[in-house]
């Protein structure tokens, strides 16, 4: 029996590229791991403490500066991507950097992406302790400093969910790695940016192949949530 | 008897909502104080302000015969005297053992100090085997247990319970129960415990103080709060059955005597106004078949039975003798007394029993 639709073909063309560790599939999938996995890296060193100073500290706006936060979950990657290719690029101030069309670059932009995302999360993490929490803290006589650290430890499991879901939105988006990034084969080419080139060109079954490779990602990242949540 | 703590003239509002005013407390070393009141009529705020857990708007408080609205930097210090108890069993996300170490860890305890105390406290609550257990694994009951543990640890001079047996099983009520009144006795530990139960409060408690509508409406023995309340609300709130608006007709032998809708009453309290109300407690109203008549309450009168109303173990029995009064007494007496509406009765009461306030 002859097979001619190319979407079942492609389905299983895919399965064998990814069965057979294709090499440029493989490549592909570990740039992808590694800018987004280093980029949550670098967000949560600089997110959490900020939130947490944010929550801990009061101070003049301090609503505005959340709600801001929290209208930045939703800002449009392309956006970011385009603010981060013209600081990045020769006409940029950050021209010199030389860090257009490099991992590096991609890195920096998707940790600007996902940095307003790990904050709100971290506050609204630490105001999830009730009011009965710090008050029975502050019985037990905690100092300022003990009281602090008492309210991360026990918000570690949403903070930690918190930096899951940075995880999940830096690996799944395509806007600010095709600008900054520019899909260059070999070099800066990611899961997102891939499927997308290779769908134009009406290369189904990489595009598939790497389609389920992303979503068993996603998939991967939603389990430990839901595992982390649970705790 | 030295006081501990004494609070004068405290107010505290959230916003523009008073919680508390005009409070004045003082709490004797090695007492236990109950602070009965409806929901809502500021007794968890008073026990934050006096464990200096968040401060007052005005008034003065000392506590250890240190005037704390002066001595702010000494509040850590003064804290760690003290510990306190919520209504919510509150655990945090650790095994049992981190839980009971903590007030331990920040007063920085030796390790085989915090180890030794924490085992002993978990044997004191009966808790030992769940040591290594998740707390916020164990039931209602256990937590809060866990949660007194964890205060005990930390050998506090003065006890705050806010309400502590409020959602608990019986089991676990009478474990917190016993635990705290062994340790006033035997450590002179002093206890302020806010309760809306009242006989928890008469159980515990050498004195107890009624709040109400964010201020101290009386406080006494248990025995003076419940026969003698000061006002309505309070009349009202110690579950008094029968409040009855009366007047006074004369002062006679020490008694009082009152009219109720035609029916005259003695009293033995002073008059203390022309216009009273009479406070009655359904359990010293007796219901007799016949004229009793080595009785030696001083009033005496028949009656007829308008209601019968089981609220076990007792029956509420309600009587018309010109004005209604409601008598509590047990399933089995209203069972031998062979009540039923429309029966005639005698009603005794004694005229210490008939207590008045001014309307």
């Amino acid at each position: 029996m002859v097979n001619e639709n190319p979407i079942i073909e492609g389905f299983i063309e895919a399965i064998e590229l990814i069965v057979t560790l294709d090499p440029q599939v493989v490549e592909i999938t570990i740039r992808s791991l590694y800018v987004s996995l280093t980029a949550t890296f670098f967000a949560a060193l600089i997110a959490l403490p900020l939130g947490a100073l944010i929550y801990f500290y009061e101070f003049r706006g301090k609503h505005a500066v959340v709600s801001t936060l929290q209208t930045l979950y939703a800002l449009p990657t392309v956006i970011v991507g385009l603010l981060m290719f013209l600081l990045l690029s020769n006409i940029g101030p950050f021209g010199f950097l030389r860090l257009l069309y490099t991992p590096g670059g991609m890195i920096v932009t998707q940790t600007i992406l996902i940095i307003p995302l790990l904050m709100g999360l971290t506050v609204s993490a630490l105001s999830g302790i009730d009011r009965d929490k710090r008050y029975t803290i502050t019985a037990l006589g905690a100092s300022r400093l003990q009281t602090i650290m008492t309210i991360i430890a026990e918000a570690r499991f949403a903070v930690m969910a918190g930096v899951l879901l940075g995880f999940g939105r830096a690996i799944a988006e395509v806007g600010t790695v095709m600008i900054v990034g520019g899909n260059i084969r070999g070099a800066t080419r990611v899961l997102t940016t891939a499927i997308a080139l290779n769908t134009s060109m009406a290369n189904y079954s990489l595009s598939i192949a790497l389609g389920i490779i992303l979503l068993a990602v996603a998939l991967g990242v939603n389990i430990t949530l839901s595992l982390v949540q649970r705790r | 008897m030295m006081a501990i703590i004494e609070a004068h003239d405290i107010t505290k509002f959230y916003g523009n909502l008073r919680v508390l005013h005009d409070v004045d407390l003082s709490v004797g070393k090695g007492e236990i104080l109950a602070l009965i009141g409806p929901s809502g009529s500021g007794k968890s705020t008073l026990l934050r302000v006096l464990d200096l857990i968040e401060p007052a708007n005005g008034g003065e408080i000392s506590v250890f015969g240190i005037d704390v609205v002066q001595e702010r930097g000494r509040w850590l210090d003064l804290r760690r005297r003290m510990g306190m108890l919520f209504q919510r069993p509150i655990v945090f996300n650790a095994s049992v053992y981190d839980n009971v170490a903590m007030g331990l860890r920040y007063r920085g305890a030796s390790g085989e100090d915090i180890e030794r105390k924490v085992k002993e406290a978990l044997e004191a609550v009966g808790l030992s085997r769940y040591i290594k257990s998740k707390a916020t694994d164990l039931s209602g009951g256990e937590q809060q247990r866990v949660a007194l543990s964890r205060v005990l640890v930390t050998d506090p001079e003065i006890l705050f319970l806010d309400e502590p047996t409020a959602n608990l099983d019986p089991t676990s009520t009478a474990t917190i129960e016993r635990i705290v009144t062994g340790l006033n006795r035997e450590a002179g530990m002093t206890v302020l415990i806010s309760t809306h139960d009242l006989s928890q409060g008469q159980r515990l408690a050498h004195r107890i103080a009624v709040m109400i509508d964010g201020t101290i409406a009386q406080t006494g023995p248990s025995r003076e709060v419940f026969r003698e309340p000061k006002d309505r609300r309070i009349a009202r709130f110690v579950g008094a059955e029968n409040i009855i608006p009366a007047r006074v007709v004369s002062r006679s032998n020490g008694f009082t005597i009152v009219e109720a809708h035609g029916r005259q009453m003695l009293s033995a309290t002073p008059p203390p106004a022309e216009e009273v109300e009479m406070v009655a407690r359904g359990e010293d109203i007796s219901l007799h078949r016949r004229e009793p008549e080595h009785e030696e309450a001083e009033n005496r009168f028949p009656a007829t039975v308008t209601r019968i109303e089981p609220t076990a173990p007792f029956v509420n029995v309600t009587v018309h003798c010109g004005c209604d009064l409601v008598a509590l007494v047990t399933a089995r007496r209203a069972e031998a007394l062979g009540l039923r509406e429309g029966m005639e009765v005698w009603v005794s009461l004694q005229a210490k029993a008939v207590h008045l306030i001014r309307r």
